[in-house]
């Protein structure tokens, strides 16, 4: 037999800022808080009070709630005392109230769009409150809050509450909020403990299998998807992964798992998954979707990273992940269209409103005649380009 | 506590309670940016005479034993008694070893109530608090860091802790507001004359300029070092001169935490997003043309600012008139890459900066009589064109703290913050939250600098500009750093905090006062109750 699991949730130590621990005792007592908080004077009242309401709204009324603060913002405090209270109440699917402090009229609305660029997302490590707090500010086009990897196996129950809640309190202005499940029935579980939790798509990691999507789209049927495929069975499965489901809208790889299952070594240059990522790109854009590449990890190095966009975007990705929120921008710089590339995306926009305003169904520019998803991918262009500016 | 702290408050001109009394003295209450004009002839120290010196010019005392026994041995020559004032400057930051040395010699002397008055302290100054204890210092006049803080900020300190700015400190002396008895300069070269230097040695700081106003007031001045060199000591930025006697003892302060072998700028995404936006600012709004200056000090987004700021001057093939530091190795990249022609320094962070101050003739020494003294014929603060500084809180009226945080304790010094609000362009470098403590109130818990000096707070969230700048808000339409209204952020802060924070338990007892530029008290600080 297994020790139980312990009543705990939360971070603490020396090092530890804006989060908070919390252990429960269970007893006959009335409730006891007994709260320590670097912020005492300036928040020890209110923390007090929130913790005491938010104990007595999920019917908790005896035992000993102990509470170390380090300076955790109120969603962290709701978040934490969540996660311990599914556990003291043996209820996983219980869900404390959650805090707005999102002031735009749409932000609580989830807005799936398919085709929105997705240049950039950043990955952020799901049981760390610090760097969710303004995430948004460095503009990538979407923030993915991680459940997988980033997350460890005795944090995740955590994080699930702590992704929960920053989902509903944290103002991602206009970023895709995006999650990353765990694999498998893992992942099932962690999109049900997230309840209704506005976001727009789920990164499924380690898809080997059309199944797995599909699995994956059941349990959130209105979430956009987008599977990371790691590992040569996954490469191999591109085509049928990618149209497993409607709701998949672009493919991705993880290139650390996808280099150990190849059995080689990943380099800088990247030659050893050249053929991966081509067929990934082809078994995405045969289906309508977008290609997106894996993160580069080397944040010290611009130049490499510039290096490294410029080859994706050769090959056909149109995004990559970023681990850190420094190479969002140089990011977005590489994936620009070129001067070039723009010009001749402004003359067929030209040409196409033109013939739009003669009433023509054919768009030409000189004596070539351009076919609507030329047409299409130039208006996207300019657009961006313009947004961009 | 001490039974010593007054109680009875004036109303100043900013609407702060401020102390009647400091330390005897009455206090005069700020009366406004530029209001008030003191009168009269500078203070002055006794006449000396040249044939009381020895003709040698030989000035080494004839002591023994460790620094304390060899300080004990100058402090007697020199006729120190029950209350007198004593200072020491703060080039050595964290290493300093002398102020520590100095207090044990007057302990062993048997002096009592004694008055500091540092140029700053430091958290390796927590030595001194056993002679707070025990009567050998009455009180400390200088910023109050770490321990000494804390135990100022709970009332434990017999007379009201003083905080001035360094060019406020220059003023006060000027003033004779605080008269130095006795000045202590530990320089890390001298000759047995007095002559002194910061820029070489094995405990080399750069530069000593904290200490010329001591070394000009104050009417006994002893040199103490641990490189004594043969006369005469060049450059002598200390001049021998003004010095009554030379102690020579085996180490004055610890390299290592005197000066940081290699500066590092901040990784925090955060921290480097505001100083990327204050370098954008500085170009977007048009400051940044040939022959401008900057200051920027050695905090984390500082040193990024100006890195960030080297980029646009090289794309704009821009060249400053001069900069302003806190130097360190960045700076020194941008004189030796011939980005600005000088670096008028203030004081030196790391061993770049001591180098270059030793190598190239566009690094000059300055000191707070140059930069920021009230009583000169104006001063260098006020010519920069922009400066970036940081701060514990802003309020929505853009008035700024630098010495306590929301929690009501002394933790900081001024340093030279209040005099550099004079620049023409000032901004504050702050995140906007600090481990859900919200920067921005709507009213700071000590005034430290007038909002109306105050023209831009810069935070990760974006730049609020003080709507008195309206030429600086029109300039930057169109630039692609987020302006912010300084309320809006507020208002958002404290809905992503749960609201404002509660204020601090407070006694009726002042624990120190908070001097301005000239002299004046623009706020007091009262004693945290625990």
């Amino acid at each position: 037999m297994g020790s139980p699991t312990p009543l705990e949730s939360g971070r603490r130590g020396e090092k530890i800022r804006g989060d908070v621990w919390m252990s429960f005792e269970p007893g006959e007592q009335s409730l006891e808080l007994n709260l320590q908080s670097k912020l005492e004077t300036l928040f020890g009242d209110s923390t007090r009070q929130l913790l005491l309401e938010l104990c007595q709204g999920a019917g908790l009324k005896t035992g000993c709630l102990m509470v170390e603060d380090s300076g955790a913002y109120p969603f962290v405090l709701r978040a934490r005392l969540e996660s311990l209270l599914r556990l003291v109440l043996e209820d996983p699917r219980l869900e404390l109230p959650v805090e707005c402090n999102v002031t735009g009229k749409d932000a609580l609305n989830t807005n799936p769009v398919p085709d929105r660029p997705r240049r950039s997302r950043l990955y952020l490590p799901g049981n760390e409150p610090k760097y969710m707090l303004h995430a948004a500010i460095h503009g990538p086009d979407g923030l993915i809050l991680d459940l997988e990897d980033s997350v460890a196996p005795s944090a995740k129950h955590d994080a699930c509450s702590l992704v929960r809640h920053a989902l509903w309190s944290l103002d991602f202005e206009s970023c895709e909020r995006m999650v990353r499940i765990n694999q498998g029935k893992d992942g099932i579980k962690d999109l049900a403990s997230l309840g209704n939790a506005p976001f727009e798509l789920v990164l499924i990691p380690k898809v080997e299998t059309a199944e797995e999507v599909v699995a994956v789209a059941e349990a959130a049927p209105e979430k956009l998807l987008m599977p990371i495929l790691e590992s040569a069975a996954g490469v191999q499965n591109a085509p049928s992964i990618a149209a497993a489901h409607e709701s998949v809208v672009a493919l991705t790889l993880g290139l650390e798992d996808l280099t150990a299952d190849l059995g080689v070594v990943k380099t800088p240059k990247g030659m050893e998954t050249l053929f991966a990522r081509s067929f990934v790109v082809q078994a995405a854009k045969a289906q309508g979707l977008q290609a997106i590449d894996s993160v580069y990890g080397d944040v010290a190095d611009e130049t490499g990273l510039r290096a490294s966009v410029q080859e994706a975007k050769a090959i056909g990705f149109e995004g990559k992940g970023c681990v850190h929120p420094r190479q969002i921008r140089i990011v977005h710089e590489e994936f620009a269209p070129s001067e070039k590339e723009l010009e001749k995306a402004r003359k067929i926009v030209a040409a196409f409103e033109e013939a739009e305003a003669q009433g023509l169904g054919v768009v030409s520019l000189g004596s070539k005649m351009i076919d609507p998803p030329v047409v299409k991918r130039a208006l996207n262009l300019v657009r961006q380009a313009e947004k961009n500016s | 506590m001490s039974d010593s702290l007054p109680t009875e408050s004036i109303l100043n001109a900013a609407g702060r309670e401020v102390p009647i009394d400091i330390n005897g003295e009455k206090t005069i209450p700020y009366q406004g940016v530029g209001m008030y004009r003191p009168e009269g002839k500078q203070a002055s120290r006794l006449i000396s005479t040249c044939s009381d010196f020895p003709s040698s010019g030989n000035k080494l005392a004839q002591a023994e034993g460790d620094m304390a026994a060899r300080l004990k041995v100058a402090l007697q020559n020199a006729g120190l008694k029950d209350g007198m004032t004593i200072s020491t400057h703060h080039h050595f930051r964290n290493g300093d070893l002398v102020a520590n040395a100095l207090f044990d010699a007057a302990k062993d002397l048997g002096v009592k109530n004694l008055r500091w008055f540092p140029s700053a302290s430091f958290p390796c100054h927590e030595h001194l608090l056993q002679y707070l204890e025990d009567g050998t210092i009455h009180h400390i006049e200088g910023s109050m860091n770490g321990p000494l803080g804390a135990y100022c900020s709970e009332g434990k300190m017999n007379g009201l802790g003083v905080l001035r700015s360094h060019g406020g400190r220059y003023q006060a002396v000027q003033d004779g507001g605080v008269h130095i008895d006795i000045a202590v300069i530990a320089a890390p070269t001298a000759d047995a004359f007095g002559n002194a230097t910061g820029d070489r040695g094995p405990s080399a700081c750069g530069l000593l300029g904290f200490a010329l106003a001591d070394s000009e007031y104050a009417d006994h001045v002893i040199v103490v070092t641990d490189n004594l060199v043969p006369f005469p000591c060049l450059p002598w930025q200390i001049q021998g001169q003004r010095v009554d006697q030379v102690v020579e003892v085996e180490q004055v302060g610890l390299p290592e935490k005197i000066v940081s072998g290699t500066t590092v700028v901040t990784k925090s995404p955060e921290r480097l997003l505001i100083a990327e936006y204050i370098a954008d600012f500085v170009r977007d709004s048009g400051i940044l043309k040939p022959g401008f200056s900057f200051q920027a000090g050695a905090g984390g987004i500082s040193l990024a600012f100006a890195m960030f700021l080297k980029e646009h001057m090289k794309a704009a093939d821009v060249t400053a008139g001069f900069v302003r530091g806190g130097s360190n190795q960045y700076l020194v990249e941008m004189l030796e890459e011939g980005l600005t022609p000088v670096i008028l320094d203030g004081q030196t962070f790391d061993l770049e900066g001591v180098r270059s101050m030793r190598e190239n003739q566009g690094h000059q020494n300055t000191s707070p009589f140059t930069s920021y003294n009230y009583h000169g014929k104006g001063n260098f603060a006020s010519m920069i064109d922009v400066v970036v500084l940081g701060a514990t809180e802003v309020d929505v009226d853009f008035n700024a703290n630098v010495v306590t945080h929301s929690d009501g304790k002394l933790l900081h010094g001024i340093g030279g913050w209040q005099n550099c609000l004079f620049s023409k362009c000032t901004v504050l470098a702050v995140p906007s939250v600090r481990n859900r403590i919200p920067v921005i109130l709507d009213r700071v818990t000590t005034l430290v600098g007038p909002g109306e000096l105050v023209d831009v707070v810069a935070t990760e969230q974006g730049l609020c500009i003080n709507p008195a700048r309206a030429d600086l808000i029109e300039a930057m339409q169109g630039s692609r750093v987020p302006l912010l209204d300084i309320r809006e952020l507020k208002a958002r802060l404290d809905r992503l905090c749960g609201g404002a924070p509660a204020k601090p338990k407070l006694g009726d007892e002042f624990v120190a006062a908070i001097q301005w530029v000239d002299g004046t008290t623009i706020d007091g600080v009262r004693r945290v109750l625990s």
